[in-house]
């Protein structure tokens, strides 16, 4: 029997605002296979998101839900996590809000490590806005704001999030998409701040002004950088150029925030 | 049995009215004048099993309160001048969504860096404007240490009542005094809680108009599940661009606050010596306390003065100043800002008195003398 999406979208909410050919709706997919997985409960989970394409995620599905402002999904979820360390938070969106506007609520969620998925739809570019380069677009391309070539070197957003202190950081693809929930539901079990950057598409925006005759050719793409970080150990650097790893990047254990505050409380009270 | 009596600084008053209020998240950035709001609250909440964090940037602490309000909690932010700046487009956020928060704004000079250290009145106009597009203000201004107490609680309470972020405003002068502070005994001021939602889950909209202008607004992690989006939106809160709702859903935001049935429960103001005043001074904060010098000096001098000292700045108490505006010969407005408040008593008493102004933004406070003499030019 076909898995039940269904159970977990609003009813009457689809269908969603993204283009054909988008893989925000495979990540959606794969979230929702995650979640449960994972078995988490409706109203004691809820799923946060900034502005753009990405950001609408939350709207589609049957949980607690909330649409922010641009770029401070992650800050707006430390609120509620903070309030309530008993609910389940998972952030989302897209580059540009996550890593661009929102980068400093990005790192600082991850140094911090607080407990929380946040899922990073990266695909190279601002989609709602029209095209235009975004901090992860690789430099070179097009875009509506770098008609001669994108003069900017882009963000490896896994690389920043292992930086800044995230606890669990993956990352896969919009064709991985079976790899999608898998990551995303070992990122929810994970005590800690967990970063799942899914390498995504766009083909209206990006994918016509960078020489992709069709969304299959995209997905080619992101199948052919994809390097399992496993394999990888056994590749050279030439055989590495260009090349993206995917799977468990980083995964350590450290102290996680909402338990390090409930010990403030704790001395504060003098227990 | 004796009440609790203490010496607090303004900022301080604030955050034991906060605690008073119930409050139980404080999502902070350090801005001089207003980082002993944080201080004590980091101190004071973790006893009482709320939370304090602070966060990386001013608009990281609005988020944290909103999102920390919609779990259910009762948030607070305190800032000053440059943070305030930052906040606007969440504290707008705050208004659309309909989120209950505090966000207290203890006011320093200039725009940008200014004089961080200098009191000023220059953000009264940002509270009521500062975020862009449409949509109601209440703010709260404070004259006193005691006041700053029991504005804080009342803060909290419009905000839970009305569903709204709640700005309250006292200049540095006010935030770093120090006066002596009675607290109120438990029960003794009013504290309100948001009104919780009497459906089932199943009924349940975040923005449902058949229980008044303002929906009951329950919490993350309840039995009721809901969506909330910065995005025009229907009464089941999820986006909309069909302009009849849009409309309806814009103007009923705004008609929460300023009906007359709201305006009379919101609006705030002390009267000293008015009911025969042939000129009314108009002062906020700081200032009115020169200026209750001020109408002393001159009624010993034979001149009818009074004071109006608006405690709620917004919504304007439009009515009031029409009266006393027929009544008076003339009205100087006094604030430590160069002319901010004036342009609205200007426009609600046109030309039925004569208008005075004192401005000053040298991080000096007004003296009654420049009060009393500007009150000779109108007279």
């Amino acid at each position: 029997m076909a898995y039940d999406y269904e159970k977990s979208i609003r009813p009457g909410k689809l269908p969603h605002i993204w283009c054909p050919g988008c893989g925000h709706g495979i990540v959606m997919k794969g979230l929702i296979r995650a979640i449960d997985s994972c078995g988490l409960q409706k109203n004691e989970t809820a799923i946060v998101s900034g502005i753009g394409c990405a950001s609408r995620l939350p709207g589609y599905m049957d949980f607690n839900t909330l649409h922010t402002a641009h770029g401070r999904a992650a800050a707006f979820a430390t609120g509620i996590k903070m309030a309530r360390p008993d609910m389940k938070v998972i952030c989302c969106g897209g580059d540009g809000d996550g890593a661009a506007i929102g980068g400093n609520h990005f790192i600082h969620a991850c140094r911090r490590n607080i407990d929380m998925t946040y899922v990073l739809m990266n695909n190279f570019i601002y989609g709602m806005t029209g095209g235009q380069f975004s901090s992860s677009t690789p430099t070179g391309d097009k875009a509506s704001t770098t008609p001669y070539g994108n003069p900017d070197p882009a963000f490896d957003l896994a690389k920043l999030a292992i930086g800044a202190g995230a606890t669990f950081v993956a990352r896969t693809t919009a064709f991985h998409a079976t790899q999608i929930d898998k990551l995303i539901a070992e990122g929810i079990k994970h005590k800690g701040m967990a970063i799942i950057e899914v390498l995504d598409d766009c083909p209206t925006t990006y994918g016509r002004r960078n020489k992709f005759r069709s969304v299959v050719d995209m997905m080619k793409r992101l199948k052919d950088i994809a390097v399992p970080v496993t394999a990888a150990a056994k590749m050279t650097p030439e055989q590495l150029e260009g090349k993206i790893l995917t799977g468990v990047l980083h995964k350590e254990d450290r102290p996680e925030y909402c338990e390090q505050y409930a010990k403030v409380i704790e001395r504060a009270q003098g227990v | 049995m004796a009440k609790k009596i203490a010496l607090l600084q303004g900022n301080e008053a604030c955050a034991q009215g906060a605690l008073y209020a119930g409050c139980n998240f404080f999502g902070g950035y350090p801005i001089t004048p207003s980082t002993e709001v944080a201080e004590v609250m980091a101190g004071e909440l973790p006893k009482v099993g709320g939370k304090f964090i602070q966060m990386e940037d001013e608009i990281g602490a609005m988020a944290s309160v909103i999102g920390a309000a919609l779990a259910g909690s009762k948030a607070l932010t305190a800032t000053s001048g440059p943070g305030a700046s930052l906040k606007q487009e969440l504290i707008g956020y705050a208004c659309i969504a309909e989120v209950p928060c505090v966000i207290v704004n203890v006011m320093r000079g200039g725009p940008s860096t200014g004089m961080p250290t200098g009191p000023g009145q220059s953000d009264v106009m940002q509270a009521r404007w500062g975020t862009h597009g449409d949509h109601a203000a209440i703010a709260l201004c404070p004259s006193s240490c005691q006041e700053i107490f029991s504005e804080t609680v009342r803060a909290f309470n419009l905000a839970e009542k009305y569903r709204m972020p709640v700005q309250v405003l006292f200049d540095e002068i006010v935030g770093h005094m120090r006066e002596r502070i009675e607290f109120p005994e438990p029960g003794e001021l009013e504290v309100i809680n948001r009104a919780k939602p009497s459906v089932t889950p199943e009924q349940y909209k975040p923005y449902d108009t058949s229980f008044g202008n303002v929906p009951p607004l329950a919490a993350y992690g309840s039995e009721y599940r809901f969506h909330v989006t910065g995005l025009n939106k229907a009464e089941d809160g999820f986006p909309t661009t069909k302009a009849s709702l849009v409309d309806a859903e814009e103007r009923r935001q705004i008609f929460k606050v300023e009906c007359d049935e709201a305006r009379a429960d919101v609006e705030s103001n002390e009267e000293y010596l008015t009911e025969d005043a042939e000129v009314i001074i108009f002062a906020y904060g700081s200032t009115s306390r020169s200026a209750r010098y001020a109408v002393n000096e001159l009624r010993s001098q034979g001149v009818k003065a009074g004071l109006f000292r608006p405690i709620t700045l917004w919504p304007f108490p439009e009515k009031r100043v029409a009266q006393l505006g027929e009544q008076a010969k003339g009205m100087v407005v006094a604030e430590m800002n160069l002319g901010q408040m004036v342009f609205e008593v200007e426009r609600i008493v046109k030309n039925t008195c004569k208008l005075g102004r004192v401005n000053r933004v040298d991080g000096e406070p007004i003296n009654p003398t420049e009060i009393m003499n500007q009150v000779k030019e109108v007279l």
